[in-house]
């Protein structure tokens, strides 16, 4: 399941939940989650600043659009700091269950690069964040099970299907009931040992979706951190299909350079 | 200005800078952002040559970057003072060969007059096609001096002085870039780096003397890229009319070197394959100034053809593979013509030039160490080129490289072997605000 993240979790769809006394299994959980963090809306904007642990920092504008049908999507980020990426591009293609296509602008060079896909369990432009946190991880990826069921909260233990290709044994994501937004994730190494904890340490409430407003991810290991701190989130602002284009990457749109 | 040769005395140089600075005050007044950067370079020749000077680089350079985001328009103002204590000439400034203490690096204006309709007007940097560091038809101007003396890649796109439009219908893109007088390549000379001049290596007792296409709207070039997406795929056709955009021909009469008419259709195709990038990138060069090919003194017309793929191989290490050829189209015709002119043929290249290109690019302490390396090797001409960088970032604001560029190969007049006399390591240290 997809919520270690949360850097998208900005997004967050309020799906309205019937309380009552029907229980969801793990599955439906993790589907709701997975909507809640990454899919509110049919589009959505931020800002971003990822302040990194060696005082240095990462600030992006970020635009996502939902397909019409379908769990692709498309992102847009532009880069403003710091000096070596500022004016930088990026645009995601995001195909779930197989290879996102992915396009980097150099402005210095003018030039559209296609970007290999690569581990997604590698770091986001340098950060504790990893590709995968802010892209999602696939739900198929992961066995799901509820190990409990708390008067607030879901708690879902994660298990790879595939071991061989992450660095955690399993993870588990404590999962709010009412806005299915995940708040706290920690992910066990290969002995067992707790290593990795992502929270999604602040939550208001944007155009009537919860909506993280700060999360913070951290590296018991190396003791490292990132906190990223969301701004001017808005939903529903009607971003075009033609937005998340090669066009766009070489002259960034004013929906980013206001 | 007709050329921008701009006579240069100490107060106007003053003059100058004020402008700048003053510029800026006003810049930061009107809520534009405005960064930039300053950057000392060094580089060395590791081998003793009497041609050039043993220092390839010692400059200081500040760039700014002023840029304008309105809801009507886009304006960017960019340009670099730089003190090049290699150059010889420091005190003209021309901003045709980025010679002198400023180069302009961009100052153009965007506005979108249709909302299927872009247009940049002004001095701009153009790149399209697919090559990595091989150009089939992308015929805007590079600055190969620049990229093998060891500035950053920046360099290696010099600007263009264009009218550029772009046209988004629902079938296909188009792009058109207009580029009223020719420019050319800011190509070597001889001047920092010694090249083969068609009998000799030769350096800075021979600098090249060129006879440019120079006249307004006269010697002008047009681009065209018609490019859509097909799934995943980025399908793409160009055109090109202008120039050899590196002299690609003599004036026997002169002993200057030229610029041949020459005229490019292409096409690219660019998407995933297995878990990598695959590209691929053709182009028929017409030098139409000489299409029989019988004028010993002008470059024929070649087919190039580009393959390439890129993946990563292991996590934060990706691996670049290409395949390169040239071919001479009329090359029976060239020797024939030589031969008729009792001229030795013993070191025309071959009918095609194949290479072969590698690129490892390896992230390290948390993307913060890049280092990367560029080989390129011709089988046939057994010449090649390598060129390895590291780049640290100290901090946000504080980066160091280290760079080198090296040639190798058997003969003097190959390709990239009559470089080989220019071996260099570089080293900077960059402060961005």
């Amino acid at each position: 399941m997809s919520i270690r993240t949360l850097l998208l979790g900005v997004f967050v769809a309020g799906l309205s939940v019937s309380t009552g006394a029907q229980e969801l299994d793990a599955d439906a959980i993790v589907e709701k989650a997975n909507r809640a963090s990454y899919y509110a809306g049919k589009d959505g904007s931020a800002k971003v600043k990822m302040a990194l642990s060696d005082g240095r920092s990462r600030e992006f504008a970020i635009l996502r659009r939902n397909a019409d049908e379908g769990m692709d999507q498309k992102f847009y980020v532009y880069f403003t700091a710091p000096a070596d990426v500022r004016k930088m591009a990026y645009l995601v293609h995001k195909h779930p269950g197989g290879n996102d296509d992915r396009w980097l602008f150099l402005p210095a060079l003018n030039l559209v690069k296609r970007i290999a896909p690569g581990d997604k369990r590698t770091s986001f432009v340098g950060s504790d964040f990893l590709y995968e946190d802010v892209s999602g991880r696939s739900l198929a990826e992961d066995a799901h099970e509820l190990i409990e069921t708390t008067d607030t909260q879901y708690v879902i233990k994660n298990t790879p299907k595939n071991p061989d290709t992450v660095e955690f044994s399993s993870y588990t994501v404590w999962i709010d009931k009412a806005t299915f937004l995940p708040r706290k994730a920690e992910y066990l190494d290969k002995n067992g040992k707790l290593y990795r904890r992502v929270a999604a340490s602040k939550v208001e409430d944007v155009k009537g979706v919860p909506t993280v407003m700060e999360s913070t991810v951290e590296d018991l290991a190396s003791g490292s951190k990132t906190v990223n701190t969301f701004t001017e989130v808005d939903y529903d602002i009607g971003l075009k299909d033609r937005l998340f284009t090669e066009r766009f990457l070489r002259r960034p749109p004013r929906e980013v350079t206001r | 200005m007709a050329i921008e040769q701009i006579s240069s005395s100490p107060p106007l140089r003053l003059l100058l800078v004020m402008g700048l600075l003053s510029t800026t005050a006003w810049l930061h007044a009107a809520d534009i952002e405005f960064h930039g950067f300053g950057e000392y370079r060094y580089g060395e020749r590791l081998d003793d040559q009497s041609l050039e000077d043993d220092r390839s680089l010692n400059e200081l350079r500040v760039q700014g970057d002023a840029l304008w985001y309105h809801d009507l328009f886009a304006a960017q103002l960019k340009g670099d003072l730089v003190c090049d204590d290699v150059a010889a000439d420091r005190d003209s400034i021309d901003l045709e060969t980025g010679e002198g203490f400023f180069d302009l690096r961009q100052a153009n204006i965007l506005i979108s007059p249709l909302s299927w309709m872009d247009l940049k007007a002004g001095r701009q940097v153009l790149t399209w096609g697919t090559g990595d560091l091989v150009f089939i038809n992308d015929q805007f101007p590079k600055d190969w001096q620049s990229f093998f003396l060891g500035r950053d890649v920046e360099y290696l796109k010099a600007p263009s002085d264009a009218l550029f439009v772009s046209m988004f219908p629902a079938v296909a893109n188009i792009d058109v870039a207009y580029i009223p007088r020719f420019d050319a390549d800011r190509h070597i000379t001889g001047e920092r780096l010694s090249y083969w001049n068609g009998q000799a290596v030769v350096g800075q007792d021979a600098v090249l003397v060129t006879d440019r296409p120079n006249d307004w709207f006269e010697d002008d070039e047009i681009a065209v890229r018609v490019y859509r997406n097909t799934g995943a795929f980025e399908l793409a056709l160009y055109g090109y009319h202008g120039y050899w955009k590196s002299p690609g021909g003599l004036n026997p009469a002169t002993g200057q070197w030229i610029f041949p008419g020459l005229a490019v259709y292409g096409a690219s195709a660019r998407g995933p394959l297995g878990n990598g990038i695959m590209h691929a990138e053709a182009g028929y060069y017409d030098s139409f100034d000489d299409r029989d090919g019988n004028n010993p003194f002008i470059n024929n017309s070649e087919a190039r053809l580009l393959l390439g793929y890129e993946r990563e191989i292991a996590a934060d290490l990706t691996m670049g593979v290409q395949y390169y050829v040239e071919r001479m189209l009329d090359r029976d015709e060239h020797i024939a013509a030589l031969e008729s002119m009792a001229m030795p043929i013993d070191t025309v290249r071959d009918e095609d030039r194949h290479t072969v290109t590698l690129r490892l690019t390896y992230l390290a302490m948390n993307q913060n160490l890049v280092l990367s390396c560029f080989t390129r090797y011709s089988p046939n001409e057994k010449d090649g080129y390598v060129k390895p960088t590291a780049t640290y970032k100290m901090s946000d604001r504080w980066q160091a490289t280290l760079g080198g560029n090296i040639f190798f190969g058997d003969d003097e007049h190959t390709f990239l072997s009559q470089f080989k006399d220019n071996n260099n390591v570089d080293g900077s240290v960059r402060l961005s605000f």
